[in-house]
């Protein structure tokens, strides 16, 4: 029986469990420097002087660095931007900073010494002359007249304006339709927070010209090219870049950074092997920030509960610099997916980006996709109030019908499959919507006033995931394709090690791409084996991130094997006497068609491939294909959350009762796993919805800088969640999945919020935003509430 | 400034100079190679350096290095017993309970403590229990499912 859709454990385990796993910080190397980066404490400043020369002379300093050495060695020295928009603006991000800084965090010096300790003591002795200036860290404020200008080049604090869709076509949609409901929304600013901060070890070997560079990344040949062609300008094949075990990444180890730059540099100046690991501070001073939006939203409905037009107009921050992927997130992430799940005949999306003085904003869990359903789905409801329909009844009557697809949305998209009501449905049912309906009337009419409100919330998402095809996205602006490659290798007894570019780092690949494996070759998942994360290793690889590993990285693992299964039949062919079309490959055996006992085993075929005594003469030795998989079009997984909270109204106090989840994420390779994922994101979500806020004050400092003040979920703030799925499989791809890690924080924080707004508006309070922190509530229930 | 501690770890004696600034979490990371205890966080918030010293689960980047002098500590590497591993371990394997890995050690080390001061922990119990410790990845569902299984499984410590 085929491993593929079962839940066979984790290979990736025992390792992890028994603390062998090794991450970046975990190797050390003999002769191993240290290094420390001296950062800017300031979110807006002229650097007027550096003085180092105290940290140079302290006990065990072998160096310390500053932009005029960097600049000195003539490399290249910068933090590309590898998408861009008509008119963006992309200032030079350097290494370190140099007569300016523009948030807290950017190194402006480093200290590489032979111990930790001997580094961070000396840190503090460089003497950085700062002169304060003003700055600005809302994207709304940035924009305002007077607002502290942060670079030269870009007037009003502007980085780019951005729009998509039809404005005059929704503008007449709005104008005829019978009701319409408009938000002010704020998506808040998150810090990524993997528990394994990010850390590089790099090795230069002097005689060879050769870096090493051990580091935490979702996309270890990104991160390669880039050093080569903006940061180090060393030859990419001079340059190995390992990823061992990656401690979760959420996007945050796409991007490229100054740390790991510098760092191998140091490597290079010194000589010597040089460590770099971030503290959880310099993490989230430095780690690309996810969200960051107001934004101003309308929908339009006629008098049949049909919508007719979709609007809004986003304020996007991107901090003092354009990171790596960051264009792309506040609009072909976002802007795409504002039809959500419905027929939406007219849509307009603005988006005005603007510097900040805050770290960077790129790419976290979800990338976009959360902001666009968060807004899209708090649409849908105060669409169905104002239409005086049900939130369920408003959804259905809009749902985009499971005849209708291929669907064109206004906003460029085009959705290969879905079916959206059985999800719904699905959803209601676990959830007993009825009846937690009639608790909240039975609790509203309690005469004693006390009792607690419910909040019951809806969020039918839908993402874009896998983007692609390559072709597509260039035209949209990125500077990479954005296929993935595999290499499988068919060693001569008939074992296979497959060479992915996709990256795991905490997503299992090892063991979901086995399964791909074993189910197309009819061979026992342990004569597999996966390999990823070496740049010396694998070809070349995209990575990990938009939930693209199963759809991308898995189907050219599958085109490889029918490159495989090709071959081996062409020799099974030649060994059998038979023709190439009648040879069929299946458990494992390559049989002749309608003659039963004419085959042979694949072990045989292969071995044959390598001994190649006796091989068709069109047939080259070996058994080994590389493929790279260009996918057709995005996947589309989609589901309904239903969030259901609890909360007092003396106090504001708000308390998560139940989480109900049915995604659609297509063909399910290891339910485990995608359990997993699911739980991860939804997780990601409420983290988003109830309690994470990164904070800066007005002159750029980040208040919410540690563990102390920044509010991740704890396992006794949340609950068991009650998962179901849907599976309406992506027509395009061979394996017919779409991707699932994104999908719960691209749910919860819409469904949460409905969940909240639900109980306020029940008792007449206004709807509030994100995070739903009982201070907000209960300031909402004392302004409002009845 | 040095001093020379004397500790037993997973079961071997070590005796070391150490810089007496030195944290305990580096002292097991660096000193003795013991990588398995990770570091995740300066606050002590994060637990991912859970281990085990004198009968109690203790965050061992809270813990001087000098601190430990005299001690008895376990650490992720000393849970299984030859070879075979802990029932808690085999139940965060078995229910899925990690994904990324890297809170797992400091996960574990407090959820073996946990059961075995309250092995009929109910759900939650455990999700109280389970509150110093951070993971990102799992949204704590598995390792709550894993700890309630391995509380189930009479995981002795």
């Amino acid at each position: 029986m085929s491993v593929l859709g079962t839940s066979i454990k984790r290979r990736e385990d025992p390792a992890l469990i028994t603390g062998k796993g090794k991450f970046t910080d975990d190797f050390s190397v003999p002769g191993m420097l240290h290094a420390v980066m001296v950062r800017s404490p300031h979110g807006h400043a002229k650097v007027n002087n550096i003085d180092s020369s105290a940290a140079a002379q302290a006990q065990g300093v072998v160096a310390v660095f500053t932009a005029t050495e960097l600049e000195a060695t003539g490399i290249p020295g910068v933090i590309p931007t590898v998408w861009l928009l008509p008119g963006i603006k992309t200032p030079a991000h350097t290494l370190f900073a140099t007569d300016r800084v523009r948030y807290v965090g950017h190194p402006v010096a480093v200290v590489v010494a032979e111990t930790i300790h001997a580094a961070h003591d000396a840190a503090i002795l460089v003497e950085v002359d700062y002169e304060p200036l003003p700055a600005v860290v809302d994207p709304k404020a940035a924009v305002a007249d007077g607002a502290p200008q942060i670079w030269d080049e870009a007037p009003n604090n502007i980085a780019f304006d951005w729009e998509l869709g039809d404005k005059d076509a929704t503008d007449v949609a709005f104008a005829a339709a019978a009701t319409t409901a408009t938000l002010e929304l704020r998506n808040n600013r998150i810090l990524p927070h993997a528990i394994e901060p990010r850390a590089a070890l790099a090795q230069w070997d002097a005689e060879n010209g050769k870096l090493t560079l051990t580091m935490t990344s979702q996309n270890p040949h990104v991160h390669r090219l880039l050093m080569t062609i903006a940061s180090l300008g060393l030859p990419e094949h001079k340059i190995r870049v390992i990823a061992p075990e990656v401690g979760g990444g959420f996007g945050s180890k796409i991007h490229h950074y100054a740390d790991e730059a510098i760092t191998a540099w140091c490597a290079m100046q010194t000589r010597r092997p040089v460590k770099w690991t971030a503290t959880r501070s310099e993490t989230n001073m430095t780690d690309a920030h996810g969200r960051d939006h107001w934004s101003t939203a309308g929908i339009a409905i006629d008098a049949d509960g049909k919508i007719v037009g979709l609007r809004i107009d986003t304020h996007a921050a991107m901090g003092a610099y354009i990171s790596t992927f960051a264009p792309a997130v506040p609009t072909w992430l976002y802007g795409t997916l504002f039809s959500g799940q419905y027929d939406i005949p007219a849509i307009h999306v603005h988006v005005l980006a603007t510097f900040t003085n805050t770290a960077p904003v790129d790419a976290v869990r979800g990338s976009g996709r959360p902001e666009a359903a968060y807004a899209v789905e708090r649409l849908m409801d105060a669409g169905a109030a104002a239409a005086g329909l049900d939130p369920v009844e408003f959804r259905r009557r809009n749902f985009i019908q499971p005849d209708a697809f291929p669907y064109q949305t206004q906003v460029a998209l085009a959705y290969d499959s879905g079916n959206y009501l059985p999800a719904l449905e699905k959803a209601l049912a676990a959830a007993d919507y009825d009846a937690l309906r009639a608790d909240q009337a039975k609790r509203l009419a309690d005469s004693s006033g006390n009792a607690k409100l419910l909040g019951i919330g809806l969020s039918s998402y839908i993402e874009a995931c896998g983007i692609a095809p390559s072709a597509v996205v260039g035209s949209l602006g990125a500077q990479a394709g954005l296929w993935e490659s595999a290499k499988v290798r068919v060693h001569p007894s008939g074992s296979v090690t497959v060479y992915t570019g996709s990256c795991a780092h905490g997503q299992g690949h090892a063991t979901t791409f086995s399964q791909i494996v074993s189910d197309r070759l009819g061979i026992d998942v342990d004569q597999i084996d996966v390999i990823h994360g070496d740049t010396e290793e694998v070809q070349f690889g995209m990575g990990t991130y938009g939930s693209r590993s199963a759809a991308v990285g898995g189907s050219a693992i599958v085109k490889s094997l029918d490159k495989v299964i090709a071959k081996g039949k062409k020799i099974a062919a030649h060994l059998l006497e038979a023709a190439v079309d009648d040879i069929e490959f299946e458990d494992s055996e390559f049989k002749v068609k309608g003659s039963p006992g004419q085959s042979k085993a694949w072990g045989d075929v292969v071995l044959a491939a390598y001994l190649a005594h006796n091989l068709p003469e069109d047939v080259e030795p070996g058994l080994e294909e590389t493929s790279f998989y260009d996918p057709a079009n995005f996947t589309y997984p989609f589901g309904t959350h239903i969030a259901v909270v609890e909360i007092d109204r003396e106090t504001g106090e708000i308390e998560l009762l139940r989480y109900v989840a049915v995604d659609d994420c297509g063909n399910q390779i290891n339910p485990m796993i995608v359990e997993g994922q699911v739980h991860g994101g939804i997780a990601h979500g409420l983290g988003q919805a109830l309690w994470e806020e990164a904070v800066y004050d007005e002159s750029g400092q980040l208040l919410s800088g540690t563990l102390l003040d920044y509010a991740l979920p704890r396992a006794h703030q949340l609950v068991s969640f009650e998962l179901d799925h849907t599976v309406t499989p992506c027509p395009h791809n061979p394996l017919g999945v779409k991707g699932i890690g994104e999908a719960g924080a691209i749910a919860a924080p819409a469904a949460v919020a409905n969940a909240v707004s639900d109980a306020l508006i029940s008792v007449g309070a206004e709807p509030i935003d994100m995070p739903f922190t009982p201070e907000k509530i209960w300031r909402a229930l004392q302004e409002g509430g009845t | 400034m040095r001093v020379t501690i004397s500790v037993e770890v997973n079961g071997t004696k070590h005796e070391r100079e150490v810089e007496t600034r030195t944290l305990l979490v580096h002292f097991l990371r660096e000193d003795l190679g013991l990588t398995g205890t990770h570091v995740g966080c300066e606050t002590s918030l994060c637990g991912a350096c859970t281990i085990h010293m004198d009968g109690l689960a203790v965050k061992s980047c809270t813990q001087l290095a000098v601190q430990a002098d005299g001690a008895k500590i376990t650490t992720i590497e000393g849970l299984a017993d030859n070879g075979n591993l802990h029932p808690m371990q085999q139940a965060f394997w078995d229910e899925h309970g990690l994904q990324c890995g890297y809170c797992t050690p400091g996960m574990i080390m407090a959820a073996t403590k946990l059961v075995e001061d309250n092995p009929q922990a109910t759900e939650r119990e455990i999700r109280e229990g389970l509150k110093g410790n951070l993971c990102r990845c799992t949204g704590y569902h598995n390792i709550v499912k894993a700890v309630a299984a391995a509380a189930k499984a009479g995981a002795p410590s």
